[in-house]
């Protein structure tokens, strides 16, 4: 373990309980990175839902709430409006954002509140063991689509874009570096963030999801993707002088 | 309510001033009162005034006020506010408040202090929306899932709307639980008179009884883990360990159900000599002492113009049927505040000297149940009215003569 993880890990915790290959740790580091760069780990708590990525804060050592299923936006909410000048980073999954998250997801995003949400897209629920997620590819055979899905997959960065978030990203594990500077970027920026970061889970996903089962060879992919544009990466939207939900609010209050 | 019926609950006001409110409006300046600081709702029929007042009333109070995009959003909004240091509260009824019940167990297992106010409508489904009713009083014991402990409040004045709401901010953070305001569309949209403080008191430091988890309010360097997992005190999870997980779940239990005799809160009316007890709660506390003045042959011009009795006596004299001495039936009322936890202990003493216990209530007779429960050597009768109104102080009064008979044992007292 490095200093910087000897600094922030509940060492308690461990192990974690992420399967050999699991996208999570990346995401994690990034996270860890960019909150010691920019100084605030004393100002900032983490928010998360339920499935495997909103299990990633909970081995940080830091103000945690680690809540319920689809909700940690709403519990975010609350936590920012009554400390408004601290920060909130939300991590989040594709089921627990888009899935039964979604409305309070909508609202966030569309208040345009000063809320940080990393949400790790691995195309599916692995925490229950490999069911079919609102961004499983179309025909991506699960244990609940087992003939293939016949839904087309949500975009979370198009659906941001669209409600005004401040802040749109998408990355992958195999852009550690970038993802560490997005989260940075999300943090400072005034507004709601929505960084994607496209996950791999080699356990509950692997072949019929990513095309690839090795968790080297879809991070390969996901490499290529990039270099390929076949999903739109990289900072998808900057709008930082858009006006927040709580400057907002302040000027109603003062009034 | 009259003055000399005043619960224990509602004395002490410091500088009390006087104002007519409704009821919801006096819950919602209560929660000020009360020192919440963060409101999180969504409009409901008839727990509106609480969250339009609130969205007028909280700012001027430093306090801030957001209308959420649903009844989860806003029960999750308030646990997270109270994480970053403000008592929080949120207003609701039936549909909503069934929506609000996940946070609720997170609330619990987290062992988060807030208070969710449910202006009970009727049932189920979008059942009665402007109707009132005691629907929900299991929603409010067991509505979440999982097996745990939950404090009630059951107001029946406007007076009590005001007095119960500060009493729950106090209540949540003494025992580190969410606490429930069980109000209904009666007590949350009549008006009356009351007494409430001259100024917000100062916050006092409690020492809350807890099962152990982590407490320390965010951003303040203790690096608190809260975690809806069966956890340790360091906010770990535990869930997957059957023996601490037991143990958590027993103390998470006794810290309310071992200090039942703290928490409950009962008045009682004219039980000296009760053989006959009305056990009630919430706004049928008000037509079951009524019941009581009435058997007690307490004169009260309000109450007695308006029967037909009355009528009767005035204009053809006492009717066979009705040639009871009412004035000799020995009835009392137990009017209960905290409906949970159940308070079993304080109510078995109470109910020693009775013959018969009689359950008023605006539902299929759910509470009675637990009255059975205890009293087991006594006559329990459920008089339960469903369809939105009131179980009125002849209806009652009618039924204890119908169970008393026209009772001998009176008869010959003469």
């Amino acid at each position: 373990m490095n200093s910087l993880f000897e600094e922030y890990i509940r060492k308690e915790a461990l192990p974690t309980l992420f399967c050999p290959g699991c996208g999570n740790g990346i995401v994690q580091q990034a996270a860890i990175r960019a909150i010691d760069k920019l100084g605030i780990r004393e100002n900032t708590a983490l928010v998360s839902g339920i499935g495997c990525s909103s299990w990633i804060p909970c081995y940080i050592n830091m103000d945690v709430m680690h809540t319920i299923h689809g909700r940690a936006l709403a519990f975010a909410t609350g936590l920012k409006l009554a400390q408004p000048d601290k920060n909130v980073m939300v991590f989040t999954g594709d089921g627990d954002c888009l899935a039964i998250g979604g409305n309070h997801f909508i609202h966030a995003a569309g208040r345009n509140i000063d809320i940080t949400v990393i949400m790790i897209n691995n195309y599916i629920y692995g925490m229950t063991g490999g069911q079919k997620s609102p961004t499983t590819p179309m025909n991506a055979v699960t244990k609940t689509s087992p003939f293939g899905s016949i839904d087309y997959p949500l975009d979370g960065c198009a659906l941001a874009n669209t409600l005004g978030a401040s802040y749109v990203a998408r990355w992958t594990t195999a852009h550690p570096i970038q993802l560490e500077k997005s989260i940075k970027e999300g943090i400072e920026t005034k507004g709601f963030s929505y960084i994607e970061v496209l996950a791999q889970c080699p356990v509950q996903g692997g072949k019929n999801v990513y095309g690839e089962k090795e968790p080297a060879a879809i991070l390969r992919k996901y490499r290529d993707m990039a270099k390929e544009g076949t999903v739109s990466l990289g900072v998808l939207k900057s709008e930082k002088t858009k006006e927040e939900y709580i400057e907002r609010l302040r000027k109603k209050e003062t009034l | 309510m009259d003055k000399e019926f005043i619960s224990k609950e509602s004395q002490g006001h410091k500088e009390p001033t006087k104002m007519v409110l409704q009821g919801n409006e006096a819950c919602a300046k209560g929660a000020i009162h009360g020192g919440c600081r963060f409101f999180a709702g969504y409009p409901i029929t008839p727990s509106t005034e609480v969250i339009e007042y609130l969205a007028l009333e909280m700012g001027k109070a430093g306090g801030t006020f957001i209308q959420m995009e649903d009844e989860i959003a806003s029960a999750c909004a308030i646990v997270g506010a109270r994480w970053g240091g403000r008592k929080a509260m949120t207003a609701t009824s039936g549909p909503g408040f069934t929506l609000m019940q996940e946070a609720i167990g997170y609330a619990v297992s987290t062992e988060t202090p807030v208070v969710i106010v449910d202006i009970q409508r009727g049932g189920p489904s979008t059942g009665q929306p402007t109707m009132s009713s005691q629907h929900d009083i299991y929603q409010a014991r067991y509505g979440s899932h999982g097996d745990y402990q939950i404090i009630a409040l059951a107001p029946s004045s406007v007076q009590e709307m005001y007095d119960f709401t500060k009493k729950a901010f106090q209540l949540a953070e003494e025992y580190r639980t969410p606490v429930i305001l069980l109000g209904d569309e009666i007590v949350g949209h009549m008006r009356e008179k009351i007494s409430v403080d001259k100024e917000i008191e100062k916050e006092k430091e409690v020492i809350p009884v807890s099962a152990g988890s982590p407490c320390t309010d965010f951003y303040k360097g203790a690096n608190t883990l809260v975690e809806g997992q069966l956890h340790d005190e360091m906010g770990r999870r535990i869930g997957h360990l059957p023996q601490k997980s037991g143990d958590f779940l027993v103390k998470l239990d006794e810290k309310i159900s071992k200090n039942i005799d703290k928490i409950a809160s009962i008045d009682t009316y004219f039980m000296e000599d009760a053989e006959i007890a009305i056990v009630a709660y919430g706004s049928v506390v008000r037509t079951s002492l009524n019941a009581v003045k009435l058997a007690r042959g307490i004169k009260d011009d309000r109450i007695t113009s308006k029967l037909k009795i009355v009528r009767d006596v005035i204009t053809k004299g006492v009717p066979q049927t009705l040639q009871t001495d009412y004035g000799h039936l020995k009835v009392g009322l137990i009017k209960i505040n905290t409906v949970w936890p159940f308070p079993e202990e304080q109510l078995k003493k109470l109910i020693k000297k009775v013959e018969l216990i009689i359950v008023p209530e605006m539902n299929m007779g759910k509470y009675c149940r637990e009255i059975e429960r205890v009293a087991k050597k006594v006559k329990v009768i459920s008089l339960a009215k469903s369809g939105g109104e009131l179980p009125t102080p002849q209806e009652i009064l009618n039924r204890i003569i119908k169970e008393t008979g026209v009772k001998k044992e009176i008869e010959e007292d003469e």
